[in-house]
């Protein structure tokens, strides 16, 4: 039985807004397990989610439209972003309208707005994570766009369907190329998301926030919007992390069957990956701000390294 | 384990034993730095070991051996016990900051593929693609030898230049007569011995290993 390709665009997209709270939440259960604490329960995203929406907005008297309008923007482009990466299914009416160059472009705009609203109140939390945030956005996107051009060297294709395409048939992770260039994209995924080594989600410490000292100053439905997207954003570095380089289980055509699966594989891997990224963040310190940019080099190194690869070793 | 498959797993070797170069090249601390070229040892082994096996020369795998206990026991338990004893603790200076060396030993990656291209044409070995990485190796090693200050990473960056032109020596030809690599592991256990000599004189000398003191060896005038 075939399924409408339309159809199962809405179900990933249903998938990502609300498992991604969810993915947020077992990784803050896996974290407090492994630190010897009782953790907060699953659905605690969803219920902060839920309680923000309800409250009022707190607005700045000089707020201009920038800083109004870009909640809205970075979730709307999160979603999108989403509807191009192949969570449950590689047969996508919108993948077929980017590739991976413009999702890197999309996160970009996302960061952009985010940017310029962190500088639109006139805080001075809000410009230093902005100048931090864009620090770190200038290193991390063309390691980032050399890490995917790594592996579309391997599927000679920047379209993700297509790419997932290709890994799935028998390409397999033993190539050096990919091995490089999952590195890369490992270490380029902790820093745009935020995670330890680079930025802590879980403090707002003035002196080493980067992401929260942006969003600072947003309350209400905006900041629950700003929450979800970055929520949104985790899960989807992590699928695409998944999709790129282990996309066993993804369904490959509209098969009923495929389709029924591929949510099992997706949780079960979303777990392991929960783990690992748990494990790092556990394993490693905060670093200095001024180490990030040889962190985010060697990302940049790595993927370098892995199209060099492809073409000594492969 | 068919050719094919061993080949694959042997250019994964040869991109870690690049990767764990360019991590020596990045790592400040002198111990985290031994332990890298012992990982590098390693996987050198493992390599000659399967090329050994797709080669069906057996004496490889007596230098596998060697090159295990040699180059992933003896030689670092030698270094870390100097480091201990004359109490190594400081972060490494570079000469060159850390991104640029990086930069530089991507461009001698570069560099080495096409200096081997012709002989990737020429060879008809499964092993032959990871001849570039062997050389590139070997260059890593020697700008390791030229970026750091200090006498032991030097020695280190030596060492590692031995694993390239081993490495390159299995790849490009199945390996050197087991005479020829008895008396290179000999030498280099030697050298080892003769370098911790020399490193505990330069420390009673000059109270410190970095190299630069050296241009104080003049008469003072």
């Amino acid at each position: 039985m075939k399924i409408h390709p339309f159809l199962i665009e809405m179900v990933q997209i249903a998938v990502l807004l609300f498992a991604a709270p969810l993915f947020a939440g077992w990784v803050k259960m896996v974290k407090c397990w492994s630190q010897g604490r009782t953790a907060p329960s699953l659905f605690q995203p969803v219920r902060d989610i839920r309680k923000l929406l309800s409250k009022d907005v707190v607005l700045a008297e000089n707020a201009s439209w920038i800083f109004r309008f870009t909640p809205y923007l970075v979730f709307g482009v999160t979603v999108l972003a989403g509807g191009i990466i192949p969570i449950i299914s590689t047969d996508l009416p919108l993948a077929a309208t980017a590739d991976v160059i413009a999702l890197v472009a999309l996160f970009a705009i996302a960061r952009f707005f985010t940017a310029l609203a962190g500088m639109d109140i006139g805080t001075a939390f809000g410009g230093m994570g902005s100048s931090r945030e864009m620090t770190i956005a200038s290193l991390a996107e063309p390691a980032m766009l050399m890490a995917i051009f790594a592996v579309s060297l391997a599927s000679k294709s920047t379209s993700l369907s297509q790419m997932v395409l290709v890994v799935s048939q028998g390409y397999s992770i033993l190539q050096p190329s990919l091995a490089f260039a999952l590195l890369a994209f490992i270490l380029i995924a902790l820093a745009e998301t935020g995670r330890v080594p680079v930025d802590n989600p879980a403090t707002h410490l003035e002196l080493t926030m980067i992401h929260e000292a942006m969003v600072l100053e947003y309350s209400g439905r905006h900041l629950a919007l700003i929450e979800w997207a970055k929520m949104m954003k985790l899960f989807l570095f992590v699928v695409l992390g998944i999709s790129a380089f282990f996309p066993w289980g993804i369904a490959v055509n509209d098969d009923l069957a495929g389709i029924l699966a591929a949510p099992a594989y997706l949780v079960m891997k979303l777990g392991l990956a929960a783990v690992g990224l748990v494990l790092i963040e556990t394993g490693l310190a905060k670093m200095r701000i001024f180490r990030v940019t040889e962190f985010l080099g060697s990302a940049f190194l790595f993927a370098t390294l892995g199209m060099l690869s492809f073409f000594i070793l492969e | 384990m068919s050719t094919q498959l061993a080949a694959q797993i042997n250019s994964l070797l040869a991109a870690f034993i690049l990767l764990t170069a360019f991590a020596m090249l990045a790592q400040r601390k002198k111990l985290a730095i031994l332990h890298l070229f012992a990982w590098q040892g390693l996987f050198l082994s493992v390599s000659t070991a399967i090329v050994g096996f797709v080669a069906k020369s057996h004496h490889l795998y007596i230098s596998s051996l060697l090159t295990l206990t040699l180059k992933v026991v003896v030689l670092p338990y030698i270094l870390h016990v100097l480091i201990r004893k004359l109490k190594i603790r400081k972060e490494i200076e570079a000469v060159v900051n850390v991104p640029t060396t990086m930069l530089i030993g991507i461009a001698l990656v570069i560099f080495s593929y096409h200096l081997t291209a012709p002989i990737r044409e020429l060879s008809t070995l499964v092993t032959r693609s990871t001849l570039a990485v062997a050389l590139a190796t070997v260059m890593l090693g020697l700008l390791m030898m030229i970026t750091r200050r200090h006498a032991v990473t030097q020695i280190i960056g030596f060492l590692a230049m031995e694993n390239g032109l081993f490495f390159a020596a299995t790849s490009a030809t199945y390996g050197m007569p087991l005479v020829v690599e008895l008396g290179v592991a000999l030498d280099i256990l030697i050298a080892a011995f003769i370098f911790g000599i020399f490193f505990f004189h330069i420390n009673t000398t000059f109270d410190s290993l970095d190299v630069d003191q050296m241009a104080r060896l003049k008469e003072e005038d």
